[in-house]
């Protein structure tokens, strides 16, 4: 005798946290069964496999019909075909657009096209995450994407609004969409030991700092692109390494500042030249696409290489950051004090969350 | 005369994209009433459309009011071709014909299609002008209020309870028409839909009329059914019991001269009737029909079967006369009635004097097409004669009524089985006759015509002297300890209806009562048990073989009463096995299929103190000579003791011990005795008739003389019970568990299961059907498992047999959460399991806080420090103060009738004088109520979805029903040609059945509401077929939409709220403590 149909309806739709974790995680319905059996489910409720086998196909067959939903979260709220209280629904909605670690940092910063899709198989033999997951993982960025790429206001408040996600998740879809839209290059193997946290923790401060939106609320795109008036103007910071007496004024500056603070001040001061030009060239750079891209590798082989193999201590890097910034407003012959600071606040952040092994 | 219905169409949202091109839709609706149709405009590229329409006026008949229902459609524009329909929604507008429900409908309806299911959602406001109407002769029955539950609605009084009311219409099923060959699906299930709800409403309109003629204004326990039977046609019928209801806050005043009476009643000596009466002269109870031939159907009756436990006893002296009496005012009253029916499953303390057993009668029928609709002439008659049947059983169990009466069908082909069954009882007279209003559960029953050919309340007063009398008279009986009598029985001991063994009763030692009792209602409120009551289930399947026409009828009518026989035995095995001795909510449904038999019996066994402690079961081989055969018994036999013991642990049966010498009343029979030996002297005449009274005999000793038998044991056996901390009953409250927290899931679970067709015996079948239900209990109590500790309210299954080799089980049932720390004692007191169904006096002293208490509600916005006490007081255990008066007062009623008298007549008076806030109350429209309730509720506080709870039940723990808004009857049918696609049969019908609650929920919170209660899912017919990629399924559910206010809520609000004449009848309660 089999079940030819076998279903359970509540009024209020039962959601198995655990279960549904499974679901996300792409398990199917036998497999999650057994991973089920192996938590010991059984030996704790005196069930047969059968009930077990019969409770996750209901759970994976209501997830499947929530699915639908879940890709407009709002209409997850006003729906009328499941009733499922605030608190169940902002957890289905948080788990469902929550990310792998690992996946993330395969796919950021890549186009969200068909082609990468494709690559989606590659992605889930390397970094062990189930197809089916990637896959929802990926279509969520994409899905994100499509509808904030061109919204007034703030990205992060944009998302919220619009995928009811919870504050922290929604700034890292910020970051997710952030790099995807400006494609930065995180995939090089010197890059490999950023992790999400520091990338979503530089792309907010870019947002905040070097977008349209950080000068002006009210235009198309504020948070998605880099401000190209910004980066045009960014130009005008390469006078600090090009004037020659401007850059020994500035290292004398900060030498002064900082001797007998830092351990590595010798290496600082032989290395001060060489540091200085490659952000400054950074910024004056950034007009061209190809090296907004670069940028992270950028950060990393012209300031943060250097500065570990001469094994800079994370607090000789602060203190020489903040004395590098702050002893441009003692050079007088440079005009552009707002810029610099825009610039180099943003930067001098980034660095130091980068700077790690 | 002329009503105003007013539609206007707000918005729709989440439409369906109708046009591929620009991904959006160009939306319009046509609302149509009668023959009237009025078109919006169309909104142009949008899926969220604002049409914000005037308003729509249809001037109609009452009459149509009633029988229409409003067609709402969504169409998609479209230039070049015809438009396509996106989806409709059905407005049912009766609840806006009488005063005391919903006002308007407003909310947001899903757009329901046949083939699509649910696409989007359109929000409509619906209201009516009605003109009151004085013609006499007219044909609508507006204003009569309809309840799907089986008791007094709770914000209600009866004044009178009328008896059996019950209609039928038939017609031609759009389905099997000509027309159907060339039509789409679509419009076939469309209209298909549209004439059930059409009949629905003239059904409901001719049943209303039937009640005004009455001189009623209710129906309660309405009960309406389809039989979709092919080719002859469609039957709609409903069965309900009329009554006079009052409307608790606007009769709260009453006349001081009503309570008189009842005082006296309560406090009047024991006197003995002085009369000798009549004895009923039936002693035969085995009425076997006779298969008839009616003008054109050929029909098979089948058998009488009456259930009682039984055994077999002498005669006491006391009780037959004041029987007697009892029987003749009773009968005298209801045998005015053609049918002295009642649909009701609970009842008013009091009401029920005796309780005789089931009783039930089925009749096979064939199928003829229908061939005048306006005469449906041989449907009347079919049921005609199987409620004379169940009348007659009735008599000869010596009782004037059937209480807990139900009607149903199985059909299959062209063969129909028809089957009623309820309970024989017979009911006090003083409810019968007796004028006086005490407390708003009591009824009075009024059916003398002689008294009553004008209005109910002037012959009442007439009446009081009578009534007086009778009361005195009957004084005996009120006197007994309270919780026993109902199991006393109706019938003369002398000219016992069966052979049934009789002891006396085992709380009162005064009156006899039978070792085992069977019944279809609620545990009465008033009835003692001891520990806590479970489901017990008995499954058969029998194989038959295929036939046609008579030659199947004739089968199946010869199966019928060996099934019911077997399914009696294994309902007594089981019930012995759980220690207890009696059955409620019992319900035995047959099904039949083309090739089987299914029969399922379901009920609530509980240990009722006045019935005698079951025997256990004993075994007996057959071949008592073979030594290691002896061994197996002697194992088997251990093996039931044990679970006899287990389960008296677990259950909580621990009767207390009671020396019969002790008590020295002349038990007649020693009940020590050699089993054995009584069932075979027993068993000598029984054979020719068909007689379920079992007595000792059977279910004592379990003979085990082929495979069969062993079969039998051992399935006994398999049963297991539901895991630790869960318990299930079918009946409204769970015996021996009041303490319920707020929680409650509503579910429907439904399974298909294919046989394998090789070899099917009895046997596998058999085993095969009860995994199948045994399974299904286990999947319920792993999917629960989270709501532990937690009882399965009213569970109830319904098995068809849609296809040769396919059975179908769906269950609906509302797990329910318990405090399992705070259980109050039961075996102390009597009437504590009136809690939940608030006993009469408690209902009258709540009623009015409740409403002084919606009234501030109203004026103190929803804070969050009141959802913090309340979550504080739910937290620190402290049952809601409500509650727990109603338990002191309650236990503390039976030691001081006085006394209650007397908080009642403060209460009475104490509402008077609240009227004033009770009528703001009433003008409140529902609309703000369900919303400010929606508002407040702390679950949905931030969700833009109201939440509607759903439960069989009529109760909703923890809270108080303070409106009723009408019911709820839906028909839908939701076809697939894209199987497959949709997730198969399961992903189909799992979406199909939550779309249907949400399509419920989405009426009731237009109506205002919170909540349905007494919903039922009456049927689930599903077909398939996989190869074609195609499924169908039929749904119809009913219920009653409700506003519910937690008791916590109003209790912090009344708290808060000095409100003065609340305080003294609160401490009338609490002084009871």
């Amino acid at each position: 005798m089999t079940n030819e149909l076998d279903i359970f309806v509540g009024n209020t739709t039962l959601i198995d946290e655990d279960v549904y974790r499974l679901w996300l995680d792409g398990y199917s319905v036998n497999d999650a069964v057994g991973l089920r059996v192996r938590s010991g489910i059984l030996e704790q409720t005196g069930a047969t496999a059968g009930v077990l086998q019969s409770d996750t196909m209901d759970h994976y067959r209501t997830f499947h019909m929530l699915e639908r939903l879940l890709h407009t979260p709002p209409k997850l709220l006003h729906q009328l075909v499941f009733q499922i209280p605030p608190s169940r629904q902002a957890l289905l909605i948080e788990r469902y657009y929550a990310f792998d670690e690992a996946f993330v940092r395969e796919v950021l910063g890549k186009k969200l096209s068909k082609g990468t899709k494709k690559d989606l198989d590659d992605i889930s033999t390397k970094t062990g995450v189930t197809l089916k997951s990637c896959r929802r993982q990926f279509d969520n960025f994409k899905r994100v994407f499509k509808v904030v790429e061109e919204m007034r206001g703030s990205l992060a408040g944009n998302i919220q609004q619009h995928f009811l996600l919870s504050d922290r998740l929604a700034r890292d879809y910020a970051a997710v969409v952030f790099f995807a839209n400006n494609r930065f290059e995180t995939g090089k193997k010197k890059l490999q030991y950023l992790t999400f946290g520091d990338l979503a923790f530089c792309a907010e401060l870019m947002i905040q700092n070097w977008t349209p939106g950080a000068v002006d609320s009210q235009v198309d795109d504020m948070d998605v692109d880099l401000d190209k008036e910004f980066l045009q103007d960014l130009k005008e910071l390469k006078v600090l390494v090009a004037d020659k007496d401007l850059l020994d004024l500035h290292k004398s500056l900060v030498c002064t500042a900082l001797r007998g603070k830092l351990s590595v001040f010798p290496e600082m001061e032989a290395n001060f030249k060489n540091l200085s030009r490659g952000l400054v060239n950074i910024a004056s750079k950034l007009t061209h696409t190809k090296d907004v891209r670069d940028l992270f590798v950028d950060l990393v082989e012209k300031f943060i290489e250097p500065c570990r193999s001469d094994r800079w201590p994370l607090n000789d890097v602060r203190l020489f950051l903040n004395q590098y910034s702050a002893s441009v407003h003692s050079l007088d012959g440079f005009r552009h004090q707002a810029l610099w600071d825009r610039y180099m606040v943003t930067l001098r952040s980034c660095l130091l969350r980068m700077y790690h092994d | 005369m002329p009503g105003k219905l007013k539609v206007k169409i707000v918005a729709g949202r989440h439409l369906p994209v109708m046009d591929r091109a620009s991904d959006l839709t160009d939306a319009f609706v046509e609302v149509k009433f009668g023959n009237t149709t009025f078109k919006t405009d169309v909104y142009n590229k949008s899926l969220n459309p604002q049409w914000n329409s005037e308003w729509f006026k249809f001037e109609v008949d009452d009459e149509d009011l009633q029988d229409e229902p409003l067609q709402i459609t969504v169409l998609d524009h479209d230039t070049y071709s015809a438009n396509d329909a996106i989806g409709k929604v059905y407005i049912d507008i009766d609840p806006l014909l009488y005063s005391e429900a919903a006002t308007v409908i407003s909310g947001w309806f899903p757009i329901y299609d046949t083939i699509h299911g649910i696409r989007g959602e359109i929000n409509v406001v619906v209201k009516v002008d009605l003109f009151n109407d004085l013609n006499r002769f007219r044909q609508s029955s507006c204003g009569v209020k309809f309840f799907c539950t089986t008791s007094i609605p709770k914000c209600y009084q009866a004044v009178i309870i009328h008896g059996f009311v019950e209609e039928l219409v038939v017609n031609e099923d759009p389905e099997y028409q000509w027309i159907d060959r060339i039509r789409t699906p679509r419009a076939s299930n469309e209209a298909r839909q549209r004439l059930i709800s059409l009949m629905s409403g003239e059904l409901q309109r001719k049943i209303g009329l039937k009640v005004l003629e009455m001189r009623g204004n209710a129906v309660v326990g309405y009960l309406q059914c389809f039989d979709l039977e092919g080719e002859s046609g469609l039957v709609v019928r409903a069965i309900g019991t009329a009554c006079t209801l009052d409307k608790l806050s606007s009769t709260a005043a009453f006349l001081p001269a009503c309570n008189s009476p009842s005082k006296e009643m309560k406090e009047s000596p024991l006197v003995h009737p002085p009369s000798h009466g009549c004895r009923s002269t039936h002693n035969s109870p085995i009425h076997t029909a006779t298969g008839s031939r009616l003008t054109q159907n050929f029909s098979v009756s089948v058998p009488t079967l009456i259930y009682t436990g039984m055994g077999s006893g002498s005669a006491g002296k006391e009780g037959g006369p004041f029987k007697a009496l009892l029987r003749q005012q009773t009968q005298s009253a209801l045998e005015q009635r053609e049918f002295p029916f009642f649909t009701l499953t609970a009842f008013p303390p009091g009401f029920l004097v005796h309780v005789g057993g089931v009783v039930s009668a089925r009749s096979v029928k064939l199928l003829d097409r229908i061939h005048n609709p306006d005469e449906p002439e041989t449907r009347d008659a079919w049921w005609a004669e199987i409620r004379q049947e169940i009348k007659s059983h009735a008599k000869a169990l010596g009782c004037h009524a059937v209480v807990g009466y139900s009607e149903s069908t199985s059909i299959c082909e062209e063969v129909c089985i028809l089957s009623a069954s309820g309970t024989a009882a017979v009911l006090n007279p003083r409810f019968l006759q007796d004028g006086t209003v005490e407390g708003c559960l009591e009824p009075r029953l009024s059916w003398q015509p002689g008294f009553f050919s004008i209005g109910s309340e002037k012959g009442e007063v007439d009446f009081f002297p009578q009534s007086q009398d009778s009361s005195s008279l009957l004084g005996q009986e009120e006197n007994l300890p309270a919780g026993c009598g109902f199991c006393h029985i109706p019938y003369d001991e002398l000219n016992m209806p069966f052979p049934a063994h009789l002891t006396y009763c085992y709380s009162c030692r005064k009156q006899k009562v039978p070792d085992v009792l069977f019944t279809t209602i609620d545990l009465p409120t008033d009835a003692t048990v001891i520990g806590k009551g479970c489901l017990i289930q008995a499954r058969l399947c029998r194989l038959k073989k295929k036939a046609q026409a008579e030659a199947n009828a004739t089968a199946i009518s010869n199966l019928l009463p060996f099934m019911e026989y077997e399914v009696h035995t294994q309902l007594m095995n089981k019930l012995k096995l759980k220690g207890m001795n009696a059955l409620f909510g019992l319900r035995i449904q047959i099904t039949v299929g083309e090739n089987m038999l299914m029969g399922l019996a379901s009920a609530t066994g509980v240990y009722l103190t006045a019935l005698p402690m079951p025997g256990g079961i004993q075994i007996a081989g057959k071949t008592p000579n073979d030594g290691s055969y002896e061994q197996h018994i002697s194992h088997m036999q251990k093996k039931i003791n044990d679970t006899i013991a287990k389960n008296k642990e677990l259950y909580e049966i621990n009767p207390p011990e009671i020396p019969e010498e002790i008590i020295g009343s002349p038990i007649p029979e020693p009940r020590q005795r050699s089993r054995l030996l009584r069932s075979q002297s027993e068993s000598s005449d029984e054979v020719i008739e068909l007689d379920l009274s079992h007595g000792k005999k059977d279910a004592f000793v379990l003979e085990i003389d082929d495979t069969d038998a062993m079969e039998d044991v051992h399935s006994l056996l398999t049963d297991v019970p539901p895991p630790s901390g869960f318990y299930s009953c079918n009946t409204e409250i769970m015996p021996g568990i009041n303490n319920w927290t707020s929680e409650i899931q509503m579910f429907t679970s439904v399974r298909v299961s294919r046989l394998s067709n090789i070899n099917l015996t009895n046997q596998t079948l058999n085993k095969n059907f009860n995994d199948l239900c045994e399974n299904l209990l286990k999947s319920l109590y792993f999917k629960l498992r989270s709501m532990i500790p937690c009882c399965l309210c009213h569970v109830n299954f319904t098995v068809s047999l849609p296809e040769d080799e396919l059975i179908q089980v769906t269950v609906t049932a509302v797990a329910i959460t318990f405090d399992k720390h705070q259980a109050v004692q039961t075996t102390k007191t009597h009437v504590e399991k009136s809690l939940q169904r608030a006993s009469t006096d408690n209902e009258e002293l709540l009623q009015f806080p409740l409403e002084l208490c919606t009234d501030s509600l109203a004026s103190h916005p929803f804070s969050p420090a009141k959802e913090h006490l309340e979550s504080a007081s739910s937290n620190s255990g402290i049952p809601a103060a409500q509650r727990a008066t109603s338990i002191d007062y309650s236990s503390f009623a039976d030691r001081c009738n006085s006394w209650i008298e007397l908080i009642k007549l403060k209460a009475q008076t104490i509402r008077r004088g609240s009227i004033k806030t009770t009528v703001s109350v009433e003008k409140a429209s529902p609309l703000t109520e369900g919303h400010f309730r929606q508002r407040s509720a702390p679950a949905c506080a931030n969700s833009t979805v109201g939440v509607v709870k759903m439960t069989p039940l009529s109760f909703i723990p923890g809270a108080k029903i303070t409106k009723y808004l009408g019911i709820i009857n839906m028909f839908f049918i939701r076809e697939t040609t894209s199987l497959r696609e949709e997730g198969g049969v399961s992903g189909f019908l799992h979406a199909f059945i939550a779309e249907v609650f949400a399509m419920v929920r989405a009426h009731v919170a237009a109506l205002g509401g919170n909540a349905v209660v007494s919903y039922i899912m009456k049927q689930c017919v599903f077909m398939e077929n996989p190869n074609k990629n195609q499924a169908q399924c039929l749904i119809n559910v009913s219920g009653d939409a409700v506003i519910f206010v937690r008791e916590s809520e109003l209790e912090i609000i009344s708290a808060q709220q000095p409100v003065a004449s609340c305080q003294p009848a609160c401490s009338g309660g609490e002084i009871a403590t």
